[in-house]
């Protein structure tokens, strides 16, 4: 077991949404309590609903936003306003929407060189254009494609240009906001592979995030279900397909549509839905949905426990 | 690592040039609008070599003379003269380098000042956001030809003056347009990736994302550049503009006022000189906005 | 006779840089009582088919067919009045965003009351108590409230649920759900498709549903029809699809499904769909194919018999001596 590249402990984040004239200034708690632990070479998924923080969990983690409380350290450096110049090329994002994340007035080469320009300005301009044309080869472009402005590629090659722009500066930790959500299937495999074999030969840890199970169940070593900002069940990949101990893990997992027509599984059906981060129940928060709630779940909020597969409810599997 | 991928794509897809070509040919009054322009263009360039004589040479033999097809008139002066005797003709054609030192210096000023203050509005925290647009509002609350008429009364009738009170008059139009745009755009992602890869405030501002809010800027440039010239001829007009004997179009009407109904043609040409130019302008600009902004486009 | 009859429909558009092809000979039968799925990549010209059978494309679009008619009415000669009549009544649809197909400026209800009034003509009472029905009926909780709620006040699978309400408000013989689930989480889209299978079985209606999720594809229809380019490349039963494709396409995007995968490299499909400047002169899929020979660059395959799924293909997979005899 080696060292790992980000520790993060207790991470929280909270946003405040003003009142109008008369209403009172509200709170959406995004994210709650997040610890976790990844290392090199690794893959950490992180899944659950819309809204649920993920992607705010993405955003603190690369240092866009700063958490209200808790921290984390990446590569062993505390993580803080003093570090961030330092730690700027850590960690590297990529988006979900592959037409949104480039910069439509940039060509292909700019686009990839920027960090650099930016980062390393001592740099002579004809070995940044060396390591962008470099990169192009290694995310599976051509070197023709330097010259191009991104409304030329499809969407599949401009994820290809955003991951190699997330790996100019040579991070150790990739956070991949939902990178394959708006591919097409055959697309998307090209990109999943892509991600496996950078990550075999550069030894990056992911920060994986995604709503897709399937494409978890591919891709991740561990995963992280998430539901309203709260890890709910953290564990090892093959254990949790094997036994969800958390109800809502049970229930998206049943959600989750197979492509299989001869399956005719057992859905569970939740009711209601999902609360919004703005009045989280007391007690534990899946407990208006829950089919298996009782008095004390409304009442006392149930911690993740210890063990490898951790999860967070008073009556687990 | 898969090879594989990439066959197709090869096909050059049309340029952003030849779009923007296409989606301004379709609009017809546009592409005329864009030749007049050109036209005056010309005209302001080789004014030397295509005027007659010397637009304030007076030939005192010959003052007041109509038109050439009119009784009285020669082709030595095709246009006419005016009441000191100078020709018409030549005068306007000066008169359209006037014009377009208007319009050129305007929209320099405005577009400046206005990318640049609304780009601090759009990056700026939210207190200092508010003072500086609602010091807009104020500017955009007067009527704007009192205003450029009481900046001129401040720093005295000139046509440089004039120019700077129209581009302090117009620039609001390009803050609120500059805001308006990188407010949308700057949570696009892009940019949160420009910030992630260590993109300072400036850089952000200037390099990530002014290039995307330019289409909009650009039309109204357009607009204003038209504005600029009808302003500045008013006043001219009102004797706060160019001074006499400088052959511009709004001073040439004002100059002409008294002769109205003994020559016609001495208000005549200039006030025709100002509404075609301005309309071609305007029905340019109504072409490039179709061409530049996506969301009128038809595929 | 059949409820809904397509053939050979193509829609071209035109373009900055001339014309484009985005339906290619597209068929389709459809009996009361179906449940058909049309699955292919974003850009295969699933939604811009059936927006041409309901006369919904601006005017750059072209439409030619062999034939198109709904339920004894020919689509290709009715007049816009009598167009208007049948869509949004017999054939309706659940357009492809919910939250930018509902009016922001009015409330559910108003809008769900105005489909009642102009479609049915009922009046003020009977519409709400229909409103109110609706509401319950796709699972909206405290229907009588929520009407009087804003789009924005909901969450986007209330306003999915809305538009759903909505397209079934007149009872339509024909409900073409486009991408009904895509914005939504797996929780609520399990209960949208159980919601709308079993609308299906109460009314009789044949429901089409537009996807690229081959999951849903698998949970929901009973005949799945692929599109490529703008083409059908194979249409067949479900389970026989997911088991046993004909058309090389179909083969290879089920083995690109990450959940079929057996190693950590997922099998692709190399290259990206072609778009109107490099569309191959043969098979659209040539360019991609793992078993194209040069006939496939030449010239376009026919379309195969019923036996074979329809199967656009020179050579298709997974035929038995029986099925090419
Ligand atoms: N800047 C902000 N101000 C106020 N609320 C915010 C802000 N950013 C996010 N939120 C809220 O925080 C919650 C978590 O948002 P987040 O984007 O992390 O969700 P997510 O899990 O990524 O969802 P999705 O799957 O839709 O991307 C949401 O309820 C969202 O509305
Ligand atoms: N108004 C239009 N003018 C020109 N081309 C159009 C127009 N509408 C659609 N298209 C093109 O037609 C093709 C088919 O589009 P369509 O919307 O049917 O795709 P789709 O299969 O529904 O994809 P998705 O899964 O993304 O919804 C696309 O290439 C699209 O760019
Ligand atoms: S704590 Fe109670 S309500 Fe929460 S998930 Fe466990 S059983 Fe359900
Ligand atoms: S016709 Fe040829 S290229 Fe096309 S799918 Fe069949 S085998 Fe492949
Ligand atoms: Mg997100
Ligand atoms: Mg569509």
């Amino acid at each position: 077991m080696s060292e790992p590249v980000l520790v993060a402990e207790n991470l929280t984040q909270e946003y405040v949404l003003k009142g109008g004239l008369f209403g009172q200034d509200r709170i959406v708690r995004a994210l709650t309590g997040a610890s976790f632990a990844l290392e090199p070479g690794k893959t950490l998924a992180v899944v659950g609903e819309s809204g649920c923080g993920k992607s705010t969990l993405a955003r603190v983690i690369t240092m866009i936003e700063e958490p209200v409380a808790g921290s984390f350290v990446l590569d062993g450096t505390p993580a803080g306003p003093d570090t961030l110049a330092a730690l700027r090329t850590t960690v590297q994002i990529v988006f979900q929407d592959p037409f949104g994340s480039l910069n439509p007035r940039q060509r292909c080469g700019q686009i990839l060189e920027e960090p650099l320009i930016i980062n390393a300005p001592e740099m002579p301009a004809a070995e940044r254009t060396r390591r962008a044309r470099e990169m192009l080869t290694l995310v599976g472009l051509r070197p023709e494609h330097y010259d191009r402005y991104p409304h030329m590629f499809s969407g599949g090659q401009r994820q290809r240009i955003a991951v190699g722009r997330a790996l100019m500066l040579e991070p150790k930790v990739l956070v991949l906001d939902e990178p394959v959500s708006a591919l097409d299937l055959s697309i998307q495999s090209q990109i999943l592979n892509l991600l496996v074999d950078l990550q075999e030969r550069l030894g990056l840890a992911y920060l994986f995030i995604s709503h897709d199970l399937s494409v978890v169940k591919h891709i991740a070593d561990d995963v992280i279900v998430m539901y309203l900002g709260r890890p709910v069940e953290i564990a090892p990949k093959a254990d949790l397909f094997d036994h969800q101990r958390h109800p809502y893990t049970k229930a998206l997992l049943s959600a989750t549509p197979m492509a299989d027509p001869t399956l005719r599984k057992q859905r569970i059906k939740l009711v209601g839905e999902l609360p919004s981060p703005v009045n989280i129940p007391d007690g534990c928060p899946f407990a208006p949905r829950c089919w298996k709630a009782e008095a004390r779940c409304r009442t006392e909020r149930p911690e993740l426990d210890q063990g490898t597969h951790r999860a967070a409810c008073h009556f687990p599997e | 690592m898969s090879d594989a991928t990439l066959e197709a794509v090869q096909v050059e897809r049309p340029g952003r040039l030849k779009e923007f070509w296409y989606y301004f040919r379709e609009n017809r009054g546009a592409v005329i609008g864009l030749y007049v322009f050109l036209g005056v263009f010309f005209v302001a360039v080789f004014a030397p070599l295509l005027a007659p004589y010397d637009p304030t040479e007076q030939f005192r033999d010959h003052l007041l003379q109509p038109p050439f097809w009119q009784e009285g008139g020669s082709l030595s002066y095709a246009l006419g003269t005016d009441a000191l005797g100078r020709d018409l003709l030549s005068r306007l054609i000066y008169g359209a380098r006037f014009s377009f030192f208007v319009g050129v210096v305007v929209v320099v000023i405005a577009t400046t000042g206005g990318i640049t203050i609304g780009l601090i509005a759009g990056f700026a925290p939210r207190w200092l956001d508010t003072i500086i647009m609602r010091l807009m509002d104020v500017i955009l609350a007067f009527p704007s030809l009192l205003l450029a008429l009481v900046l001129v009364a401040v720093l005295g009738p000139s046509l440089l003056n004039a120019v700077i009170a129209i581009a302090i008059v117009l620039q609001p139009h390009y803050v609120r347009l500059t805001r308006a745009s990188v407010i949308s755009e700057r949570h696009k992602d892009y940019v949160t990736s420009a910030k992630v890869a260590g993109a300072g405030r400036l850089r952000l501002m200037f390099v990530t994302v002014l290039p995307n809010c330019l289409a909009p800027i650009i039309v109204q440039a357009a607009l204003s550049f038209s504005n600029a010239i009808l302003d500045v001829a008013a006043l001219g007009f009102l004797g706060m503009g160019a001074q006499p004997p400088t052959p511009e179009w709004g001073t040439m009407l004002a100059e002409a006022r008294e002769f109205i109904l003994r020559a016609w043609w001495v208000v005549t040409f200039p006030g025709l000189a100002i509404l075609i130019t301005v309309l071609a302008i305007n029905l340019m600009g109504d072409g490039l906005r179709d061409a530049l902004d996506p969301k009128l486009k038809r595929s | 006779m059949s409820l809904l009859e397509v053939r050979n429909l193509s829609v071209d558009f035109a373009t900055t840089s001339g014309s484009f092809r985005a339906v290619d000979g597209f068929d389709l039968t459809l009996n009361p009582g179906d449940i058909t799925a049309i699955v292919g990549e974003s850009g295969s010209g699933k939604s811009v088919a059936f927006l041409a059978m309901m006369g919904l494309l601006p005017w750059t679009a072209t439409i030619t067919s062999d034939a198109m008619t709904f339920d004894g009415h020919d689509l290709r000669a009715i007049s816009p009045r009598e167009r208007r009549k049948i869509v949004g009544k017999d054939m309706s649809m659940i357009f492809q965003e919910p939250m930018t197909s509902l009016n922001p400026c009015y409330t559910v209800g108003f809008q769900i009351k105005e489909a009642l009034r102009i479609h049915l003509g009922m009046d003020r009472k009977a519409r709400h108590a229909r409103a109110v029905e609706l509401f319950e009926q796709v699972g909206i909780p405290a229907a009588e409230t929520r009407l009087s709620a804003f789009p924005h006040q909901m969450s986007g699978g209330m306003n999915q649920r809305v538009m759903i309400a909505m397209a079934i408000a007149c009872k339509p013989k024909m409900l073409i759900a486009d991408e009904p689930t895509t914005a939504l989480d797996v929780t609520i889209q399990a209960q949208i498709l159980e919601l709308l299978k079993s609308l299906q079985e109460e009314t009789g209606m044949a429901l089409v549903l537009i996807t690229h999720d081959m999951g849903v594809v698998a949970e929901t229809a009973q005949q799945v029809s692929v599109q490529y380019a703008g083409q059908k490349c194979e249409q067949q039963e479900v389970t026989a699809l997911f088991s046993r494709p004909h058309h090389p396409y179909t083969a290879a995007l089920l083995a690109a499904l990450p959940e079929r995968a057996t190693t950590k490299h997922l099998p692709t499909i190399p290259g990206v769909v072609p778009g109107q400047f490099d569309r191959p002169k043969g098979c659209l899929f040539s360019p991609r194919c793992s078993i194209a020979t040069d006939l496939c660059g030449t010239t376009p395959p026919p379309v195969g018999g019923p036996e074979i799924g329809f199967a656009r293909c020179h050579f298709p997979i997974n035929v038995t001596a029986e099925q090419s005899a």
